[in-house]
């Protein structure tokens, strides 16, 4: 017999010898007590994800009250209107002078 | 009513009620001891790897992603635990492989004879088994256990100890080579 089959032989056995199971009594209360004062570790990427979307709620509602605002109060729409034409008017007296 | 599964019981615990983890603790604990119990032979050594893993399973709770069964999660922490536990008492260990006791020799010498084996054979054997292993460091020790003893396969032994699948296989066959050479050392020269 070669050294490889006596090794298959022993690991064989250990293979039929399968260890207990059995629990020591009230071993639960041992783990019990153990973790009474232990916080559960925070996932952090949990922890900072459940902050991002508590932030959403917020973010969402100042963007809304900027926009708002910016249409309410801006006075851009009738002085662009006046820029535009007064623009137009300037471009085409310069395309009118030199025919004169 | 129906027990509640461990999904139910982990989202509790991770709101805040810790008793939600005794159920755990209870449903798992005789797999995790006979776990243990293939690393470390006096009881109050497998006693304290078995609370080490639920503390750790405890604290580290809320990075279990139910993807996979709580069970494995559970395992491969356990395994880890283990292996930490053959790393840390690694040195503690004064092991002479080569001290075998008389059963044990003639085991050896009757290995290859034909006939029923005996209890005493067997008894031999399994203190001849534990010996070897026992003279195997940490990563062989873990490697052998879980693929020849335990008969996982080489993707579920990566899986449990984190360990790449070609680490595995390039251990499990150093393993081999190491057990062979120890055996030789107390092998009767008939056999060599």
């Amino acid at each position: 017999m070669k050294l490889d089959q006596i090794i298959e032989k022993l690991l064989s056995t250990a293979r039929k010898d399968q260890p207990s199971d059995r629990v020591p009594y009230a071993f639960e209360n041992r783990i019990m007590a153990q973790i009474a004062d232990l916080p559960v570790a925070e996932d952090v990427w949990a922890a900072w994800s459940r902050l991002l979307w508590r932030a959403v709620a917020p973010c969402t509602a100042v963007a809304a009250l900027t926009v708002v605002a910016w249409l309410s109060f801006s006075p851009a729409q009738t002085d662009r209107a006046v820029h535009d034409r007064e623009l137009d008017e300037i471009v085409a007296m310069a395309i009118e002078l030199p025919a004169e | 009513m129906s027990e509640p599964t461990d999904k139910e019981l982990i989202s509790a615990v991770l709101e805040g009620d810790a008793s939600s983890f005794e159920p755990l603790v209870t449903r798992y604990q005789p797999r995790v001891f006979a776990t243990a119990r293939r690393y470390a032979r006096r009881e109050d050594e497998v006693a304290d790897i078995v609370q080490e893993i639920f503390i750790k399973a405890y604290q580290k709770l809320s990075t279990y992603r139910a993807e996979a069964p709580f069970e494995h999660w559970l395992m491969r922490m356990a395994v880890r635990t283990c292996y930490d536990f053959l790393r840390k008492h690694q040195r503690n260990r004064e092991y002479n492989v080569t001290e075998i006791s008389d059963e044990e020799n003639d085991w050896l010498e009757n290995v290859g004879d034909e006939g029923p084996e005996r209890e005493t054979d067997q008894a031999a054997a399994k203190a001849l088994v534990e010996r070897l292993l026992e003279g195997l460091s940490p990563d062989f020790r873990i490697v052998i256990t879980l693929l020849e003893i335990e008969e996982k396969s080489v993707k579920e032994i990566a899986d449990l100890t984190g360990w790449s699948v070609s680490l595995v296989k390039v251990r499990a066959y150093r393993a081999r080579k190491q057990m062979r050479k120890m055996l030789a050392r107390i092998t009767p020269e008939k056999y060599l």
